[in-house]
């Protein structure tokens, strides 16, 4: 790979892969540019990680030919690949956690049975200045955050000396302040000659930072187009095979009864620190509340107290219920989750993690659709004759792909395991609703979808509390968005009046009190 | 330049799963055959001596299903924990704690109540005593988060230490030179049904019970939530804790119970070898039959079989205990070995002029 000054750092031929009978890639021709950022963009299930599996060594190709700077090539193996100078950052890290950056940097490195680890530890120094990375070399995974978890991965590419970098999704976990620092990064690594794929749905990502957008669809290859040609609109057509309306509707709220009232919630976390500071606002049915903030500031330990997941140490949560033909609002603060639910509060939640929380992975819809209900029937056996006929509607109505509603959930991709999850959440008609981060990792058509139902929830009479990251959307679709920072209310703040950078500034310190814009 | 690496298979059908495990079996008896061959011994001969040592006359039948009875069902006991993905091996010592707690009204009240009460009180004691067992690693991990494997192998060593202490005090047999316990009382023995103790109808019962609490109840639903994901276990409501408990107290429940029908059914007393491996023997039927009670059906029968087999072929040939372990040994690791095919393949790749 010497010598040779080809303008191609790499070109893909006729690249064809298929998993049983399914073909994730057919027939792919895709090169890259020395020098160049190219966007790979796709729906879930068109074949872009497939395909990069494949240029890294994880997958080899059923058939079609590799070349790197002008060279054929075989990948057989991850190891190959970083011969090669290609390095791919995967979507899941890789790292172990109690390793600190350093260690987990040279783990697997050839060489001695020693590892010099101060001159490690130089270079490691050395590349986080070059490109401006902000990194402890010293310190444990298990102490990061998945921004700096992200940043080892990429450094560990670079220190194998990676002149092709291949980011899957590599924005899916980051905050909009964190992803711009990344691709300030990304930018530093091509103006010092490097290749980089990066693999997203995103088109305001796409349009941001790459200098091509290569689309798949289906897992054929639609075309690579350059950015600075390109609009939003075409490239969500041609990425989804039919134009698709970019705007989220926000119906006007028909503000009803308080459904939900949290007073001064505060929670201690396990190390002790207040991770929820005197957290006070309410929901009314038929509105949505945004909750916005960067990551880690108490999103999923509000979610959680919310649901009664979380351990309360001081105020109340209180749930707007009927007991004996009468309204009440009933503190659910210290009773346990099955209490809550023989209560007969009407929340539904659907979690960050999915499939370890949400849904039981290897179970099938019928068996996932049961899981808060199943304890309502009587007798000691499982009645699954409702739950299928509720998990056949689903897939009716939400479209879900699948080959069959005893299919495990894990085997669905991304946006269908969250139809199911949101669908189930929606079918028991629960008069409250929280979301956090529903659209996480979904493409555009799904995303769309969920926006729709979290809607059509709200007009049904629903208190909607979403818990997202893109501001952009928590601007369009929220009627009030409250601001988190660092576990206490920055500011309730209405979206029609207030900028996004008040809001981004509001995320970043918080304004001490909150205070009730009603 | 052909290469092979492995890629995982779509669900293959019944039939070729079933292929595979035939294949298996047949490379299980060929690498056999050389082992016997390079003894001195004709392969085919000592296979045959097997088959009719485990299942040529009633006498052996029924020495055969006597080995698998108690393998079964602790093998169910077990895979009910390890549904949850609570890794019991502690089902010896639950086993030891089930004979011995049958044992004491065996041993001492064995004329103070009418037969068939003494039989049922020797069966709920068994229980008891296993799940009680079962209860002590449970409640630690359900409380304070111990490692459940250490902690029930442990107590293992501490029942059989207990029942040494037994037979070399308290329960010593009155008139013996040696520290064992006495025979049971003919009263305390379980009757016979078509040659066997009774225990292999409700190792049957247990077959079929088993299926339905996993499959249909709302019990048997918690495990599997509880198993996959603690997470979305409290998510759902469910009380962890809870359901680890029962669970295992059921698990080591039916472990005492195997003890009790050891005792009652089989042995007749209570010895160190009372357990005698089998509650290691039935994580292998376990993971074999992949937790389904009808294949642990299948595979503690075939395991009996060759436990018998291997015996007769000591006696016969003169084959070394260890050369007929090695020989059972062989077998389990191919049928155990041919699951990693059913779910993987070995692909060759084709890119002869495409390597650089």
């Amino acid at each position: 790979m010497d010598g040779q000054a080809t303008t191609y750092a790499v070109q893909m031929k006729g690249i064809t892969k298929s998993f049983g009978r399914v073909t994730a890639n057919q027939k792919i021709d895709l090169d890259l540019k020395n020098g160049e950022i190219l966007a790979l963009l796709g729906e879930n299930g068109s074949g872009k990680t497939t395909l990069m599996n494949i240029l890294s060594g994880i997958y080899f190709p059923d058939s079609g030919t590799i070349q790197v700077q002008g060279q054929k090539v075989a990948i057989r193996s991850p190891r190959d690949a970083y011969a090669l100078g290609i390095g791919m950052i995967h979507q899941h890290f890789r790292l172990v956690e109690t390793l600190t950056a350093v260690e987990n940097i040279v783990l697997g490195l050839p060489g001695g049975r020693y590892v010099d680890r101060r001159r490690a530890e130089e270079k490691v120094r050395a590349i986080s200045e070059r490109y401006q990375f902000d990194l402890d070399p010293r310190k444990k995974i298990y102490n990061m955050s998945v921004s700096e978890k992200q940043k080892v991965e990429i450094i560990k590419a670079l220190y194998r000396e990676a002149k092709i970098l291949i980011l899957d999704e590599p924005t899916a976990v980051l905050t909009p302040q964190e992803a711009e620092r990344l691709f300030g990064v990304l930018r530093n690594m091509r103006a010092d000659g490097r290749s980089i794929i990066i693999i997203t749905h995103k088109l305001h990502e796409v349009l941001a930072i790459s200098d091509r957008v290569a689309i798949l669809r289906k897992g054929e290859h639609i075309g690579t187009i350059e950015t600075a040609d390109a609009t939003q609109e075409e490239l969500t057509e041609k990425m989804v095979g039919r134009p698709v309306s970019l705007s989220i509707a926000r119906p006007e709220p028909r503000r009803g009864e308080e459904m939900l009232k949290v007073v001064d919630l505060t929670c201690i976390g396990p190390d002790r620190v207040k991770v929820l500071d005197r957290v006070s606002f309410s929901v009314h049915a038929g509105e949505i509340l945004g909750v916005a903030g960067i990551s880690g500031s108490g999103q999923r330990e509000l979610c959680e107290a919310i649901a009664g997941l979380y351990p309360v140490t001081g105020g109340s949560i209180l749930y707007n219920c009927r007991v004996n033909g009468t309204q009440v609002m009933e503190n659910i603060v210290g009773q346990r989750s099955d209490q809550i639910f023989r209560k007969g509060i009407a929340m539904a939640f659907v979690p960050e993690d999915r499939l370890g929380m949400g849904l039981v992975g290897s179970m099938d819809m019928v068996d996932n659709v049961m899981l808060r209900s199943y304890r309502s029937t009587p007798g000691i056996f499982v009645d699954r004759k409702a739950p299928r006929k509720i998990a056949q509607s689903l897939v009716r109505e939400l479209e879900i792909q699948t080959p069959d509603v005893t299919t495990p959930v894990r085997r669905l991709s991304g946006g269908n395991v969250q139809k199911v999850l949101l669908g189930r959440e929606i079918a028991y008609g629960p008069s409250v609703l929280v979301a956090a981060y529903p659209v996480r990792g979904l493409d555009i058509s799904s995303s769309y979808k969920i926006y729709d139902m979290l809607n059509a929830q709200k007009e049904k009479g629903v208190a909607v509390i979403y818990v997202g990251e893109d501001l952009d959307v928590l601007m369009e679709i929220s009627d009030r968005i409250l601001v988190l920072c660092g576990g206490k209310v920055s500011k309730i703040a209405d979206p029609r009046t207030t900028g996004k950078e008040e809001i981004g500034l509001m995320m970043l310190r918080g304004r001490g009190e909150g205070e009730e814009i009603s | 330049m052909i290469s092979l690496h492995m890629v995982k298979r779509e669900e293959l059908p019944k039939r070729e799963q079933w292929l595979i495990r035939g294949i298996a079996l047949m490379g299980a008896l060929l690498a056999g055959a050389l082992l016997l061959l390079s003894l001195g011994h004709d392969p085919l001969a000592v296979y045959r001596d097997m088959v009719v040592g485990a299942l040529g006359s009633p006498t052996v039948r029924k020495e055969t299903v006597k080995i698998a009875v108690p393998l079964l069902i602790t093998a169910i006991g077990i895979s009910l924990a390890f549904r949850m993905r609570f890794w019991n091996i502690g089902a010896e010592g639950q086993i030891l704690m089930g004979a011995v707690c049958a044992g004491y009204f065996a041993f001492f009240q064995y004329d103070s109540m009418p037969r068939p009460l003494l039989l049922l009180v020797m069966f709920l004691a068994g229980m008891a005593g296993g799940g009680l067992y079962g209860l002590i690693p449970a409640f630690f991990k359900a409380r304070w988060g111990t490692n459940e494997t250490l902690f029930t192998l442990m107590l293992d060593y501490i029942a059989l230490s207990f029942v040494k202490y037994l037979q070399n005090g308290p329960w010593k047999a009155p008139h013996s030179q040696f520290p064992k316990m006495p025979m049971l009382d003919d009263r305390a023995r379980l009757t016979k049904v078509f040659g066997v103790h009774w225990g292999w109808i409700l190792a049957l019962v247990l077959v079929a019970a088993a299926y339905f609490y996993v499959t249909k109840t709302k019990q048997g639903y918690e495990i599997a939530v509880v198993g996959e994901s603690m997470d979305t276990a409290r998510y759902a409501g469910i009380d962890v804790r809870f359901v680890m408990i029962r669970t295992m107290v059921l698990s080591g429940a039916l472990c005492g119970l195997a003890g009790m029908l050891q005792l009652a059914g089989s042995d007749h007393t209570i010895t160190e070898g009372t357990a005698g491996g089998v509650g290691f023997t039935a994580i292998t039927v376990a993971w074999m039959a992949k937790m389904d009670a009808f294949g642990m059906l299948a595979v503690s029968v075939f395991i009996a079989i060759l436990e018998r087999g291997a015996d007769k072929i000591q006696t016969t040939f003169k084959i070394p205990a260890s050369a007929a372990e090695v020989l059972t040994g062989l077998i389990l690791f191919f049928m155990l070995g041919c699951e990693f095919f059913i779910d993987y393949k070995l692909a060759r790749s084709r890119e002869k002029e495409a390597r650089a």
